[in-house]
């Protein structure tokens, strides 16, 4: 693939990759450390004939955008931990009437205002299930600059295929990291935009909801003649409010299974120096980089260690991991909570002595601090 | 000739979920006759509800709808409005859901003064969920939630509506039907946000605690605290005091719409205009 070099930040980059993407739409609230990617988008998407909108508030920011969404445009909120926690009842919205949208998170310190312009990783599990009910979420997290771009055009693509939100997790040290990156070329990832599915039968024929039982939905966008419902609430196969029974079971089963049966095609992860690895990190966003760091220095010691980063974190490559857990008996999880995405390890791995490195002050972790608790182990 | 609803109506939903003499039925109505005579394309009309027996407005008429959460209809609808600011975006809301948990939402719309229109159907209270106080309950009435009596002071929605910077705010009440699909009309030919008020009964869940046990006694109820704008410009503020004015309260033909103005933006992004400054607007501050 041919790629064109940059110098900018993460996200800028994850603002640009979402206009290169075709998203015609940004809604949203200032909230750092995310406010750069609306200053961007709000910059970009009018020289496209496209609409940034900062709205009143953070609900207003993923209400205006699944707006967008429903009328059939690609469209992104940015935002950070409180946003998210004050977005989260539409995105269930998003996940009930499958809506597709791109949702970025930049992680800052939480819980509650937190640490606003310090780094976490403290969002892994809000991303899993921000709203109340079942669904399944798709959660990608990107570990570089270049990534920032990558992912986020990644997401619309698999918000599209699944209808439903992508959230894109950044971490404040990705967002605000400024260097050179590697991106693909316009026209590569021009060529790579798969948009959403639509009907182009009769009227009469078309049931948005009325798909395979792991299959989404099939939305057209609005005002193009298919008149339908959209709604929060247990609906039909068009669309329209029901409590029948069995209705209500196969559109959440549906809603789960959707994601679930055809989970290889988001799974998404690196492995670094994992051949021949006898020391297992696993470690995602931008304490990848440190756990890059300290496995070079590691080896220069003798000491065997690899890295394997999720990128799609949910659903979470756990088979993978698993295959890893199983031959390697040093497993060390490091991340900027505690123990988010250790306990996933855990689960995947059903083995309980999987070691961990946690910090929760809002400083990064060094390859330095990973070396030293590797040499622990 | 009667009218026939049936090309508007999702038939298959009918009944309505709405209580045997509630007001809402003769606001959709109104409204669909309204849309008849405006000659729109059922096609080129999106109409959002939130969540309350407003809500449900939405699933029963033959457009293309949206039924959201709690109050956020206008923050939904603005997101359509701009990804096609070609079509015509209606918002339908109840009191509890446009001016409490909404209130935020409904303020920035009229700010915007983006062109959609909003119709509040105000039935004074929680008529769903059955009888909590709602930010138009009247003080002094017995809610689920006060059963000695609201204290709480209530908005005056059109009121609010001005005060926000709506260009067109209207109320009517569901007595008189011809009136309020004229008003209506009016609402959704306007240029900008449209506030369209209507009251409504709700003599179950308002009524049977509050002395309006029947629909008629919850209707005369209505009419007596409504008055013409006409008279009621000719009133002392004692008069006034317990009154709502009805009929078209505000109309300027001349505020900027915010869809327009964002085609300025795009312009001045693409290089087609300057950037946009204070001197652009007559009013600075």
């Amino acid at each position: 693939m041919a790629t064109r070099e940059v110098i900018s930040t993460g996200n800028e980059l994850a603002a640009i990759a979402a206009v290169d993407a075709g998203c015609k739409f940004f809604g949203g609230y200032p909230l750092t450390p995310s406010s750069e990617i609306m200053h961007v988008c709000s910059d970009l998407l009018p020289k496209k004939g496209g609409v940034a909108i900062q709205m009143e508030d953070e609900i207003a920011g993923i209400c205006c955008v699944i707006g967008a969404a429903m009328a059939g445009d690609r469209a992104l909120t940015a935002t950070s931990g409180p946003g998210m926690s004050l977005k989260a009842e539409n995105l269930g919205l998003a996940q009930m009437a499958e809506v597709p949208l791109v949702c970025i998170n930049v992680m800052r310190g939480g819980p509650s205002t937190g640490l606003p312009t310090r780094v976490s990783q403290g969002d892994i599990l809000q991303s899993k299930n921000p709203s109340h009910g079942d669904y399944k979420s798709i959660t990608l997290c990107a570990g570089s600059l270049a990534e920032c771009y990558t992912e986020v055009v990644r997401a619309f693509n698999i918000a599209d295929r699944f209808m439903q939100p992508v959230i894109v997790l950044l971490d404040e040290t990705i967002g605000h990291m400024h260097g050179k990156a590697d991106i693909p070329t316009i026209e590569d990832v021009e060529a790579g935009i798969v948009p959403r599915k639509r009907f182009d039968g009769a009227p009469e024929d078309y049931f948005p909801y009325e798909c395979g039982p792991t299959e989404p939905a099939v939305l057209n966008p609005m005002f193009e003649g298919y008149r339908y419902h959209f709604t929060g609430l247990h609906h039909d196969k068009n669309g329209f409010p029901t409590e029948e029974i069995e209705t209500c079971r196969k559109l959440i089963q549906r809603l789960e299974d959707k994601v679930e049966v055809h989970k290889n095609e988001v799974e998404s992860y690196e492995e670094f120096m994992m051949d021949d690895a006898e020391i297992m990190i696993v470690a995602y966003g931008s304490v990848s980089l440190a756990a890059k760091e300290s496995i070079r220095h590691l080896r220069k010691e003798g000491i065997k260690a690899g890295l394997f980063r999720p990128i799609t974190i949910w659903p979470s490559p756990a088979e993978k991991i698993k295959e890893y857990t199983d031959k390697i008996e040093k497993v060390l999880v490091v991340e900027l909570n505690i123990g988010q995405f250790h306990s996933e390890v855990q689960r995947a791995a059903a083995r309980l002595d999987i070691e961990g490195l946690f910090k929760v002050n809002g400083r990064p972790i060094s390859p330095y601090e990973i070396v030293n608790k590797v040499k622990e182990l | 000739m009667a009218f026939n609803y049936d090309k508007y109506l999702r038939l298959e939903k009918m009944p309505t979920l709405w209580c045997w003499g509630c007001g809402d039925g003769v606001i959709l109505k109104a409204f669909v006759r309204a849309i008849e005579k405006m000659g729109v394309n059922q096609d080129d009309i999106c109409v959002v509800s939130g969540i309350g027996c407003s809500g449900r407005f939405s699933s029963y008429v033959d457009f293309n709808t949206v039924h959201t959460t709690h109050g956020r209809t206008v923050a939904y609808a603005t997101g359509i409005k701009l990804s096609r600011p070609d079509k015509m975006v209606i918002c339908v809301a109840g009191d509890g859901d446009a001016l409490a948990i909404g209130g935020n939402h409904t303020i920035h719309g009229c700010r915007r003064n983006i062109d959609m229109t909003m119709i509040i159907i105000n039935n004074f209270i929680y008529g769903l969920t059955n009888s909590q106080t709602s930010p138009t309950t009247p003080k002094g009435m017995w809610t689920v939630t006060q059963k000695a009596g609201n204290i709480d002071p209530t908005f005056n929605t059109c009121d609010l509506a001005i005060a926000a910077g709506a260009s067109f705010v209207a109320r009517e009440s569901m007595l008189d039907p011809k009136k309020l699909e004229k008003a209506m009309i009016k609402a959704m030919q306007h240029k900008g946000f449209s506030m369209m008020e209507v009251l409504s009964n709700c003599h179950i869940n308002l009524g049977r605690k509050n002395k309006m046990v029947s629909a008629m006694e919850n209707l005369e109820w209505i009419d007596s605290i409504t008055i013409s704008k006409k008279k009621y410009d000719t009133m002392t503020p004692e008069e006034q005091l317990n009154l709502l004015p009805t009929g078209i309260l505000k109309q300027d033909t001349e505020a900027d719409e915010y869809c327009d103005m964002y085609a300025e933006i795009q312009k001045a992004q693409q290089g087609l205009r300057k950037p946009i400054s204070q001197d652009d607007f007559a009013k600075k501050i």
